[in-house]
């Protein structure tokens, strides 16, 4: 297969940025993205040209280093799917393919096609955690989890961190990613003593990180490759006002 | 120290296999007496650092896989000051996230007669005798203590509709232990480990430093103080001092070029740390997995495991009839072979791994292959979906069915899935003592780095175990014996040892970026890549070895002579770090050549072509083998040095691994 590629490159954080143009041609279709932007690579630099920048590393969809805005879409047009995980026989032959980094103002540009989403791990910071220390755990059937709640807390858990909802915001919000974290640990019974810190401290978190408001869209759960559920924002939701507006029994 | 920079110069005559040996290991700390006190007595013989202490001394942790990220969270938690490297830019990217099936623990919640004992057997023989009772049995205890731990932390393991937690068995055992978070295990017990880590970094405890790369080990009067590191967005070069070293940095099957490992993952660390005076053990001991998408084309950048876990509902066969090209639905039930069922009817498709992928092997290269190459059989599930219906089967093994799917195109609700064996896993890394330091003093190396536990094969849903056993369990208590006694010392960059070794690390980067040849980083990798396939695979001979030696002591001299790499050291620059990596996995696969040609037997993973049964089983020499081959790097070009450690059997007796 043969494509044109308008690629987004950038020397730095201080350079301005551009689109370029490249050709790429003999690409099977049983190739996944990225294989096919190696292909392109190893041309450039055959050409003596600057290979193009792109994180990745499992390439299989769970690590959530990869991360392309393609044609307009976090990670390409199929939905629910990391970059690494699209395949070429997903494209036309001949089609020209738009390849812009994740684009958000709390995720600056390094090179190229990669950013700095180290924000999300400062919103972990605040409360994505069970503060237990090693050593003190009971037996572990000694807390049993109703199973219905154990899935959903599986659900939520499977976040890959990826950034993809917030590069699919109009308004780059970190919601479905926190709400995932806050879900994930809601569900379950060693979650509820930090719950409500929790969640205070990771939302405002987001918010001194330059995340936008959730208006409810939704455009981040079509995108997310973990099919995190919108129904984490709603959890996430309900949590901060419980948290914000009644009394906290801990607190004498 | 210079010579370390000195390449070869191309010879005429061809370079052969030589090595020389050194004297045997006989310290390794193990304890003696009773094997179940062990480990106890062990702890309480260590000595302690007072809490007040603690805070004086900076351990320097890389990497924060599994083991790492479990290591230190722990040491932040007891109170050292702790710093991580991570070459990714987060440490919940390692390569741990990708593991999918289970983790073993000997828990015995189904009352089907687990016990510490059956695990530390299982894992002894799984590993065909080739790795010490002391550290596996340990394993094993503390097995127990690690999903306890991490259901506390909040890991969603997979539960019976009681509540309580769900398991299923996996190959080489016969007991159902292992514990499993769908098909994402890895993932949620990273992020439990990374959650961990990500509360010690806002209590302060630890400071993670993402993007920065380890280039070399800093060793001084033959200590380790600290380590060189690239920050690899802005190209910088650091010196970074601690009392103590802990490397975590995976394993390096990625010397393959294909294989089912993240891509980035790389031997760097151990390879500079051996270059260094740090042991190498059994570097030949390579897993490769039975159950992986077969490779379709020369573009593919990786391999794609499919869990062990789906061999405990799907059945692998191939036509009776060679070459058979009907479509796999069409072939009646009494025209298809189960090869495993028939040859192993105990164990049947949950053989251990080495043994499922020369069974496969065995099958193509007797023309039974199936799919457009003949290198692949299949796994099928349509008995399973018949026997428990398509929605406890979706619950099973849903996420892997699609990956499938994806890859290849066909659904395997349709059509059985096509595998074939991939390399996987290296039980071989840094030698290790039972306190998990390396021969350096204050050198330590844990999870997948070190050689420590599987012997000469590792059993399924085991590495994961072994990394947070390593990193919860083992290490936080261990290490404070050696720290103990660098209460005083006071750490500084400003030494000669230090300065060589940036001053090395800096010559390095230039020399690769000035060679401006005509071939890519990828060309040279996966030359190497197929030669090691072809000769340090899944089948060695003396005479493919030898070939192989010399084939790779060409190539490497090539690389540096044609490789380009574009860009400066002063930036942002993946070719830059890439070309790092493959120049070192050179260097291992000439020591993996020399380690797979020196043991003249089979065992485990290692099966050698001269030394096997009719039916093609390994034939194991304990008499001459029955030990760790660590390897002491001699310089550059020089033939490597070998030490023994001889391995002894007091509790269990090596016999000839049957799974009949
Ligand atoms: C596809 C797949 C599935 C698997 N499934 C299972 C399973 O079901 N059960 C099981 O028990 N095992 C499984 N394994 C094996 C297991 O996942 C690994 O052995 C284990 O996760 C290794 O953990 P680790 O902490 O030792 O290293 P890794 O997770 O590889 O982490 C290495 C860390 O070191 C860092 N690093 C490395 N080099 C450097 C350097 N030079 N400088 C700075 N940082 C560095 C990296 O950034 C990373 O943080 C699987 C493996 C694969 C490939
Ligand atoms: S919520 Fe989904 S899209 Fe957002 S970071 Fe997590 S996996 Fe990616
Ligand atoms: S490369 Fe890991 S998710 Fe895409």
């Amino acid at each position: 297969m043969r494509f044109t590629l308008r690629i987004w490159r950038q020397k730095n954080a201080q350079d301005q940025g551009r689109f370029e143009t490249y050709e790429v041609d003999g690409i099977s279709p049983d190739a996944s993205f990225l294989e096919m932007l190696d292909v392109l690579n190893e041309k450039l630099i055959h050409e003596g040209k600057d290979p193009v920048a792109f994180d990745h590393d499992c390439r299989e969809g769970i690590c959530g280093s990869c991360g392309l805005f393609i044609n307009g879409r976090a990670h390409g047009p199929l939905p629910n799917i990391t970059t690494c995980r699209l395949y070429m026989r997903h494209f036309k032959d001949g089609d020209t393919i738009t390849i812009e980094p994740f684009r958000a103002k709390p995720f600056p540009i390094i090179k190229d096609l990669v950013v700095d989403r180290s924000a999300l791990d400062r919103i972990i910071q605040k409360g994505g955690y069970i503060s237990v220390n090693t050593g003190s755990a009971p037996d572990a059937n000694s807390i049993p989890v109703p199973k219905p709640a154990a899935d959903r807390a599986f659900d939520y858990a499977t976040c890959i961190g990826c950034g993809a909802c917030v590069a699919a915001c109009k308004n780059a919000s970190a919601m479905l990613f926190t709400a995932a974290k806050v879900s994930h640990l809601a569900m379950l019974p060693q979650g509820q003593p930090e719950r409500r810190q929790r969640v205070k401290r990771m939302v405002a978190q987001m918010d001194i990180e330059g995340f936008g408001h959730c208006s409810n869209t939704g455009a981040c759960a079509v995108e997310c490759p973990a099919k995190i559920p919108l129904a984490a924002i709603a959890q996430l939701q309900r949590d901060f006002i419980w948290a914000n507006l009644t009394p906290d029994p801990q607190i004498k | 120290m210079s010579e370390i920079l000195t390449i070869p110069i191309p010879t005429k005559t061809e370079p052969s296999i030589s090595w020389t040996e050194g004297s045997p290991i006989l310290e390794n700390r193990c304890p003696s007496g009773d094997l179940e006190k062990r480990w106890t007595r062990h702890k309480d013989s260590l000595r302690l650092v007072a809490p007040h202490n603690k805070r004086k001394l900076e351990v320097i942790v890389v990497g924060a896989g599994l083991a790492g990220a479990s290591a230190a969270a722990s040491l932040g938690e007891l109170g050292y000051q702790v710093k991580v490297f991570v070459y990714h830019n987060s440490p919940r990217r390692a390569h741990s996230i990708a593991a999918q099936g289970g983790i073993n623990a000997a828990k015995n919640y189904r009352n089907d007669g687990d016990s510490i004992w059956r695990l530390f057997y299982d894992t002894i023989k799984g590993g065909d005798f080739r790795a010490r009772e002391s550290n596996v049995y340990r394993l094993a205890e503390v097995s127990v203590k690690i999903i306890d731990h991490c259901v506390a932390q909040g890991i969603p393991f997979a539960r019976e509709y009681g509540g309580y937690l769900d398991t299923r068995s996996f190959g080489g055992a016969q007991l159902m232990r292992t514990f499993y978070a769908r098909g994402q295990t890895g993932q949620q017990l990273l992020l439990g480990a990374y959650a961990a880590l990500q509360r010690q970094v806002e209590l302060g405890n630890v400071k993670v430093f993402y993007n920065h790369e380890l280039l070399d080990v800093v060793v001084d009067e033959g200590r380790a103080r600290g380590v060189i590191v690239r920050n690899l967005i802005t190209g910088e070069i650091h010196r970074v001092a601690g009392h103590a070293v802990v490397l975590a940095t995976g394993g390096y099957g990625n010397a393959y070029y294909l294989s089912t490992n993240a891509k980035l993952s790389n031997a760097t660390a151990i390879w500079r740390a051996h270059r260094r005076g740090a042991f190498f053990a059994n570097p030949s001991f390579v897993q490769i997995h039975p159950t992986c998408i077969p490779q379709s084309g020369e573009y593919q950048s990786k391999l794609t495991l499919m869990s062990e876990s789906l061999r405990n509902d799907g059945r692998v066969w191939v036509p009776r009839t060679p070459g058979d090209k009907r479509a796999p639905q069409s072939i009646p039930e009494n025209e298809r072979w189960y090869y495993l069922e028939e040859w192993y009817p105990s164990f049947g498709n949950l053989v251990p791994r080495d043994i499922a992928s020369r069974a496969a092997k065995r099958v193509c290269d007797m023309g039974y292959g199936v799919g457009p190459t003949g290198r692949a059989v299949y796994l099928d599930f349509s008995d399973a979906i018949k026997r428990f219906g398509r929605e406890v089967i979706y619950q099973r093994y849903g996420n892997l069915f699609e990956m499938y799917e994806e890859i290849t195109g066909e659904s395997p609700w349709e059509t059985p899935m096509r595998i074939y064996p991939a390399v996987h896993y290296t039980m071989g890394g840094l030698w290790v003592d039972y306190n998990l330091m390396t021969n350096i003093p204050g050198l330590y190396a844990i999870g997948e780095a070190n050689f420590s536990d599987h012997g000469a094969n590792r059993l399924g849903a085991s590495a994961l175990m072994q990394g947070l056993a390593d990193g919860y369990f083992i290490l936080p208590y261990t290490i404070g014996d050696y720290l103990a006694t660098q209460l005083f010392v006071k750490n500084s960059t400003d030494t000669a040892a230090f300065a060589d070794a940036e001053k090395e690390t800096r010559e390095r980067i230039e020399k690769v970026l000035s060679t401006k040849g005509t071939r890519t980083v990828d060309e040279f990798h996966r030359e190497l890549g197929k030669i090691l396939w072809d000769s340090c695979g899944l089948a060695r001979s003396a005479s493919g070895l030898s070939e192989a030696f010399s084939k790779v002591r060409e190539l490497r001299e090539r690389f540096w002579q044609e490789v380009r790499v574009p860009g400066t050291g002063h930036e942002f620059n993946q070719n830059l770090e890439k070309a790092l990596r493959v120049s070192d996995f050179f260097e291992l696969g000439e020591l993996m050549i020399v380690d797979a040609y020196h043991r003249e037997e089979s065992c485990g993973c290692h099966l050698r072509e001269e030394y096997q049964t009719e039916e093609g089983e390994a034939l194991r020499n304990d008499n001459e083998y029955a030990y760790v081959a660590a390897w002491e790097w001699a310089g550059e070009g020089k033939p490597p040095i070998l030490h023994k450690e001889p391995l002894k059997f007091e509790f269990v007796k090596p016999t000839v691994r049957s799974y009949k």
